[in-house]
């Protein structure tokens, strides 16, 4: 069955202290060519029916992000996609 | 008449015994409200105390705010009725979009747990009346997602209306934007704070009594405001 995804990132001008602290470490793995690291969340959502994206928007506006300090995108990803890249 | 004051109780609160005791100790009536039931059962003032609501899932506060007793008491502080939130309760009031801003990890990523100065600096609030402006008071303070943040714009708005009620004093435990502790909203009645005043209200446990004054603020409030 088709799945809503939805895209949860703090936005660019919020500071994100687990993005800094994963960029801090990659120097321990020998990575030194890692600029910057941003963490978010991504939420995969499954309708009864068809997916639906305005209702989906609604929900990751009303719930899934906190528009104060997040954004989001809402796209709709088939399962034989994801599953293989899984 | 004694005033009665709601403590609401979310799945995963931590401290709403702390705060109705707060109240008893003010020497109002603490009144224990549940987080599934909407009936406010006509308190005088609203707590939100501290702890997890729900988990912190997704994050802290986002999915109190959708419990019942939240929808009434949205509309019951937007026509006026104090309500105190209190760590949790004070990102479940931003979630609620009752203040502006929201809070965030604390920005060196470490849980903070120490008694902490702060600075009064808005006494016109229904919670802090009863301290004399830029009042130092020390309360514990105890969180991992205490950072507030907010854009320029909106702290500036805070700080050229007064509404920025405690800030930290003696070193930021968290990150906050501009040492921020606490704030409140345009009316005075709705206020969010970081640090914890129900655990600052007797000697035996608390590092000061000077919690106290929040919760004998909202009753001086209360003996003020008309029924």
């Amino acid at each position: 069955m088709p799945r809503v995804v939805v895209d949860v990132m703090l936005k660019p001008e919020i500071l994100d202290p687990q993005g800094q602290a994963v960029a801090n470490a990659l120097p321990r793995l020998g990575v030194g060519d890692v600029a910057s690291v941003r963490i978010g969340r991504r939420i995969e959502i499954e309708f009864t029916g068809e997916p639906d994206l305005d209702r989906a928007r609604e929900i990751a506006d009303k719930l899934l992000a906190n528009p104060v300090i997040e954004d989001f995108t809402v796209r709709v990803e088939a399962d034989e996609t994801a599953d293989a890249n899984s | 008449m004694t005033a009665r004051v709601g403590v609401v109780t979310f799945p995963g609160s931590l401290d709403d015994g702390d705060a109705a005791r707060a109240v008893r100790i003010a020497g109002a009536e603490p009144v224990r409200l549940w987080h599934g039931d909407p009936e406010l059962h006509g308190v005088d003032a609203v707590v939100l105390p501290g702890g997890f609501s729900y988990g912190d899932y997704l994050r802290c506060g986002a999915i109190a705010r959708f419990a019942p007793v939240m929808e009434t008491l949205v509309d019951a502080a937007r026509g006026g009725l104090p309500v105190l939130g209190i760590c949790n309760g004070f990102q479940i009031l931003c979630e609620a979009h009752l203040l502006p801003g929201a809070l965030t990890r604390n920005q060196h990523l470490h849980f903070r747990n120490r008694d902490q100065v702060l600075r009064i600096e808005s006494v016109g609030t229904a919670w802090t009346n009863t301290f004399q402006p830029g009042q130092e008071i020390l309360i514990p303070v105890k969180n991992g997602e205490g950072c507030y943040v907010a854009d320029t714009a909106t702290l500036d708005a805070l700080e050229a209306e007064g509404r920025i009620v405690a800030r930290y004093v003696g070193g930021n435990p968290n990150g906050s934007q501009r040492d921020i502790a606490a704030i409140t909203n345009a009316a005075g009645n709705v206020v969010g704070i970081m640090p914890h005043p129900e655990h600052a209200v007797e000697a035996l446990t608390g590092p000061s009594l000077d919690g106290l004054g929040f919760f004998t603020s909202v009753l001086k409030h209360l003996v003020g405001t008309p029924a």
